[in-house]
Order: C-alpha cells, then structure tokens, then sequence
C-alpha cells in the first residue's frame, strides 16, 4: 500500500499511542494539517508556538508520557526554541514536530527557511532532518524512543514539505521494532549492597530527590524507602511532589530559597543520598561547603551527571525507581536495624531546626503572597495540579503549597521561564479535564503568554490562573533590594492591563481581590468555577522571598527574613 | 571533599579521544557542539569513514586535566550517534598528524631543500620548476620539530592535519 508522507506520518503517530498533539499551521505543514482534519487526531490549537511547546511540557510532566507539537518552518519553528530548552533543561520527554521548505530549497535562503536543526542542537536530546519519505516512519518512531528512554528530553523531527508530499509503501512496523536500542541499563547491585552498607553505618542520613524520581515514576519507593529507614528527605524544584509534603520526615526544598531545616539537615548530615538531581548552582550554593560532612551517594540515570558539580563517594548510575525497589528490598530482607537512640537524636536535631526558623508573616493590611497559596494549599488538599511561572511566585509556590503527589507541580526549574506556567497548565488540563488544574504567575510572567487565554476558552479548559500582583518583577526587584542599592532599574511595571477585564474579553471569568478578608472568599469561588478563570491579587508589593542564600554563598548562611 | 579539585587530579595535558561514531550529516557538528557549548577546546579533529561505510572514526586532540576529559568523554557518549569513546593517552596507542608543506625551489637551494626533505624522513610528492610539495607523518612533537628544522628553507605554505590514533 502506498501512503502520502502526511499519512505515514498520522499513522506513525498513533502508532506510537499519541491521543493529542499541541500545534500551530503553516505552509509547510499544510499537507499535514489536510490529514489532521480527516483523521480527527486530537489537535490542540495554541496562540503562538512558544505556547504550543509549553502546553505539550505541561501534558508531559502531568501525565509521565511524551509530549507532542506540531508547528511550520521558519518563524514557528523559532518560536519553538524557548519551549525546547526549557523541556531540555528539565528532561522531559517531548517530541517537536517542524515543517521545512522542500528539499530542493534547504540551504537556498527560501520563504519561511530556517536551519531549525543547526539551531537547536544544543538544546535537544536529538534531532532529525527527514530527507527521504522511506525514512519517515522510522524517524518518527526513533525520535519517541529517544525522547523517552534514559535520560528523557525533547527531540526535534524536521519535515520537508516535499517529503510530507512524496507516496512510498507504508510497513506499518510496530513501534517496538526500533526499541532493539534500548539502553537496558542492569544495575549495579554491587554498588546498591554498598550503598545498603553506608546508609546502615550512617547517624546522621538525608535524602535529596530531584526531578528524576518524577521522571523514573519512582515515588512511591522513595516513601517507602524514607519511612522504612527513617530518613528525612528534602527535594529540589524539580522533586516536589516526589515525597508527600504533608509527612513528618519532609524537610522542604534545599538551596536558595530552601527551607532553614533543609539547609541545615543538608549541611550537618554524615550521609546524602542523591537521586535523580543534578547539583545545580541554585540547591548547592558554594559548592566547597555544600554538604561538608557528609558522604554523597548519587543516584543517576545519567553518568554524566555524576562528579559533575560535586563528587560523590559511590555513583550508583540506572533508573531510580530500580534503585530505590532495590533498596527496599535490602532493607526488608536484612531486617534493617535502626539506631533508634541516634536516630532519634538527628531527627530532634531537625525538629528544632523547624521550630527556630517559624515565623509569623508580618501583616500589614495588605495580602500576603504567601497567604494566597497557604489558603489554595488547603482548599484544595495539595491535590491540585499547579504550573508556576518563574520569580517569587514560582518560589512561595514551592515553600507554602503543601504537594502531595508527585506530577502535580508543573515549574521551569533548570531554564526558569516565564510564561511556561500558562500554558504548560493548559497542557496538564487537556490531559486531565477533570482535575483542578491552576497556574499561580507574577504580574510579570503572565504577560508573556497571555495570548493563551483564548485557547483556554476556546476548549472550554477549566484552567485557573493566579495573579500575585505587586506591580513589579518582583524576583528581580527583590536582587535590585539586596544588592544593587534598591534602584529598581526597570522593573516597575506601569500600565498593566486590568487583568480583570482582559479575561472577560477573552471570555474567562475575571475575578479581584485586593484585601486580605476577599483571599478566600475569592478563591473559594474561583476554584468552584467550571470555567477559564483568571484571579488578580493585589499582594504587598514589598515582599520578599525567605529565607534566602545569597549567590555563591554558602547554604548555612541563610538570611530568614 | 566536595567542590574541592581532587588531590590526584592531573595537571593539565593533552588528551587524545577517539570516537566511533554513525556516518549521520550532522554528526561532526554535534560532536563539536558539545566542546564548544561546554566551554572545552579542540586543540585539532580530524574525522573520515572506516571499512564500514556506516561509521565514522573522529579523533580529536584536547587540553586539559583528567577530570575535565572524564566529563567530556561522558558528555559525548550522550550522544545519539556516538557508539564508542577511547581515551588514546596510554602506552599502546600510536598517533600520528601528516604535515604537507611546499618549498620555493631555484637552482641554488634546490639540492639543499631536497636533501634535507628526505633526511628528516619527508617525501617529495610533486615537483616543478618553482616548487615542490613534500609530506611528513610523525607525532606532533615530530610535526613540531620538523617545522622547526625546515624553518629558513623558503617555506611558501603549509597544511598540517589533526591527530589520527589507533
Ligand atoms: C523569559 C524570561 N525573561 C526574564 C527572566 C528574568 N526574570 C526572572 S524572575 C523575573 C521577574 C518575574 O516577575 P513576575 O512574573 O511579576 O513575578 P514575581 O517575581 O513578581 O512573582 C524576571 C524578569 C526570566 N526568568 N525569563
């Protein structure tokens, strides 16, 4: 049987299981498009590229499976860039689909040309120029296979029109054809025994997750590893959700704007097992004092990222969830003796910790940050899914909302993209139409991708989203505060819509509050909503994020408020 | 122990990787990308196919201590394309660059140039009446030392390769 490239390319799709793609048309997608319409595969039809990308991360971080976007050549495919490195930065599996101008073109400066796979190699796991249709098939399926296995991340198929145009036979292999690849990474049990031995020895351990106990779907092996040895985990950004906040072994996320405990614990502890993070500059502070007296067991997918920022006494290089499972059983089978005395003494240690650094928001009159997301923490039972922007709202997010389970907090940690939250929340609700699903933005990040409001309405997508306005940027104002002698160079931001109106327009529902007794009342009837609606708190433009390392400093030196 | 530089790290030294890669368009560019992206430098590549027309074997030349090319190494077997990495520094490797070079000839140096050519094991491969092309294989210590000794023989061009090592 013969088939148009377009066809092959539909089919591959749904071979591959994708029940939804996020995309943008153009001329060189149009043959595409044409079967798009008469297969009636789910397309999603975002306002601009960049929001196309986000939304199919949203998709991908919610659900665990690989996203997917669908954009022309040229000005599209740029548009992809941001979304791409931010996937890139956070590993997450994405597949992004560009049109390229026929083959005879490439290279010719046509309409609409850009080098869409010498542009984003750096920030792709892979990429694929597809230059003949008999390639077509296999590409599409090896581009999933590489976004998915290992170290997931985004990888970029570009489609020439010509090829999308060409007939060739369609196989119709199976998917599975082409995981013969398939890094089937067997772990170093020798490595888990030992690792079992340190943990044994240890008096004083700490857990630290990263976002690849999210990826490897491991969660549930890191609760029972923690509680069955009764170690306090911390997580970074990108492992909230990994651990329950709501347990008593839960310490908060390390690092710049990490909790004092987590610091603490981090900084006096004789044992860190590190799973599935990557050490970056924002958990570490200075890396000479990071974690001084302790012994780093590192956990990781990626031998790359092993000794690359601090070097650990015992790699452990496979997929955290076998890990953890591992250990588990370890600890079963060896009847794991807790030093309770010890143990106990560490575990007061950290409960004093906690009690030292509570403090009481200082109230003014006016809203508090930190209290809009306290007061969503508990209306919803941390079981909503969350998308951040980036800046303090990205940050009160993390310290003040309780999550409970994992691929429920949708954030750009590694890139921190503003205007991902929007859309990426659009992308978590279109994969789950039934849940609560909110973007919580700055005044700021918001508008860098507000054109998503009418794909929001358009879908009837229930999305909620959040304003902590302060009438600044507010994560840059804070730095312009405490280190450029507060002249807030440009970081006032005059003239912004009134949010409330603009959601109308767009034909959400737009809802204000502006004193601290309208918080609730607010919220509560936003979150009631079946409906598009955006929320504008009017938040004490003067507040900061606490506790906080100054950059390069060491994370022990904290300044609380 | 942490952050510190290791107290057995090496001081910085050539580092000679050999790649074996798939024969993909773009996957020199990639290979490339990640020294130039990570702020490591090539010192010299060079990169052609073997018996087997679907791979490739890219050797590249770099600087610097054992960490550093520990990282590099890793980095590169990320990559889709590459198969496998070897670190060239040991005992057993054998590296060698070709050096090209043309020298003015006349009647007066002509014997001279020739004769010197083939004393530090060069080997004239076209000669006219002007000039003549001579190649040289050798390590780069080789390469460096010939240059020095060929230096003041009216040297009009020179082409020098990357480092091939098996
Ligand atoms: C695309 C992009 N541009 C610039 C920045 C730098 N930046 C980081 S936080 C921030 C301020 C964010 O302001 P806002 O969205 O109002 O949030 P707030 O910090 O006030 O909560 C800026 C400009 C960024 N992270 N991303």
């Amino acid at each position: 049987m013969k088939l148009k490239g377009a066809q092959i390319f539909i089919r591959s799709l749904i071979a591959e299981d994708v029940d939804t793609i996020f995309g943008y048309p153009g001329g060189a997608v149009l043959d595409i498009y044409d079967e798009i319409f008469k297969e009636r595969l789910r397309h999603i039809l975002v306002r601009h590229e960049q929001g196309g990308v986000h939304a199919a991360d949203g998709y991908a971080r919610a659900t665990g499976r690989v996203g997917v976007c669908l954009v022309t050549s040229g000005p599209g495919a740029t548009n992809t860039v941001t979304g791409i490195a931010t996937a890139y930065m956070d590993s997450i599996p994405m597949v992004v689909f560009t049109g390229q101008v026929a083959t005879p073109y490439i290279g010719t400066d046509a309409f609409q040309e850009a080098d869409i796979t010498g542009i984003t190699r750096p920030c792709t796991k892979h990429n694929f120029l597809v230059r003949r249709v008999e390639d077509l098939e296999q590409t599409v399926h090896e581009a999933f296979h590489i976004a998915r296995s290992g170290r997931p991340g985004p990888v970029l198929v570009d489609l020439p029109k010509d090829v999308m145009q060409a007939e060739t036979d369609y196989p119709a292999l199976s998917p599975s054809t082409f995981r013969d690849e398939e890094t089937a990474l067997h772990l170093d049990q020798d490595a888990i025994q030992r690792a079992y031995g340190m943990i044994k020895k240890s008096k004083r351990p700490v857990i630290m997750a990263g976002g690849g106990v999210i990826g490897a779907k491991a969660a549930e092996e890191l609760r029972s590893f923690a509680e069955s040895a009764r170690i306090p985990v911390t997580a970074t950004l990108m492992g909230i959700g990994g651990f329950p906040g709501t347990s008593p072994l839960w310490l908060g996320m390390p690092g710049m704007h990490g909790t004092y405990q987590a610091n603490m614990a981090v900084s006096h502890c004789d044992l860190l097992v590190v799973a599935g993070a990557r050490f970056s500059d924002r958990v570490t502070g200075k890396t000479a004092t990071f974690a001084p007296k302790a012994k780093i067991i590192q956990i990781d997918i990626d031998a790359a990222s092993i000794d690359k920022v601090v070097r650990t006494e015992l790699p452990v290089v496979g997929d955290a969830k076998q890990a953890l499972a591992f250990l588990n059983t370890l600890l079963a089978n060896n009847h794991f003796y807790l030093p309770e005395e010890e143990r106990k003494a560490w575990l007061g240690e950290i409960a004093q910790w906690k009690t030292e650094a509570r403090r009481p928001l200082r109230r003014n009159g006016t809203i508090k940050p930190q209290e809009v997301i306290r007061t969503l923490s508990d209306l919803t039972g941390g079981d909503a899914i969350i998308a951040t922007e980036v800046g303090q709202n990205q940050m009160w997010t993390a310290q003040h909302y309780c999550f409970t389970r994992p691929n429920t907090f949708l954030s750009s940690g590694g890139l921190g993209t503003m205007g991902y939250g929007f859309p990426a929340a659009i992308g978590a609700q279109v994969a789950f139409p039934e849940r609560t699903v909110i973007d919580i933005a700055g005044d700021g990040s918001i508008q860098m991708n507000i054109q998503e409001l009418a794909t929001a309405v358009n879908y009837r997508l229930p999305v909620k989203v959040i304003i902590l306005n302060n009438g600044h940027l507010g994560m840059v104002r804070q730095w312009q505060e405490l280190f450029y002698g507060k002249r807030y160079s440009h970081t006032v931001l005059t003239k912004s819509p009134d949010f409330v109106k603009l959601a109308e327009s767009y034909g959400a529902v737009g809802l204000r509050a502006d004193k601290p007794e309208e918080v609730e009342p607010v919220l509560t009837q936003g979150l009631s909503l079946r409906e598009t609606v955006v929320m504008d708190f009017t938040v004490d433009q003067e507040e900061s994020v606490y506790p906080m390392v100054n950059p390069g400093a060491s994370i022990t030196e904290m300044r609380l408020y | 122990m942490i952050g510190k530089q290791s107290e057995e790290r090496m001081k910085s030294k050539e580092q000679v990787l050999s790649l074996i890669v798939r024969n993909r368009p773009d996957v020199l560019a990639r290979v490339a990308g990640i020294f130039s992206g990570r702020g490591f430098n090539i010192e010299n590549i060079s990169a052609n196919i073997t018996p087997d027309p679907g791979i490739t074997r890219i050797t590249i030349v770099t600087w610097g201590d054992t960490a550093t090319v520990e990282k590099i190494e890793k980095q590169m077997k990320k990559l889709v394309d590459v198969r496998r990495v070897t670190h060239m520094n040991g005992e057993g490797s054998v590296r060698r660059e070709l050096l090209l070079i043309r020298a003015a000839l006349n009647n007066e140096n002509e014997d001279e140039v020739i004769f010197l050519i083939e004393g530090l094991g060069g080997r004239i491969i076209q000669k006219d009446h002007g000039s003549c092309i001579a190649e040289f294989t050798g390590s780069s210590d080789d390469i460096n030392g010939i240059l020095n000794r060929l230096d003041g023989i009216g040297m009009e061009d020179l082409g020098r390769s990357g480092t091939v090592a098996l």
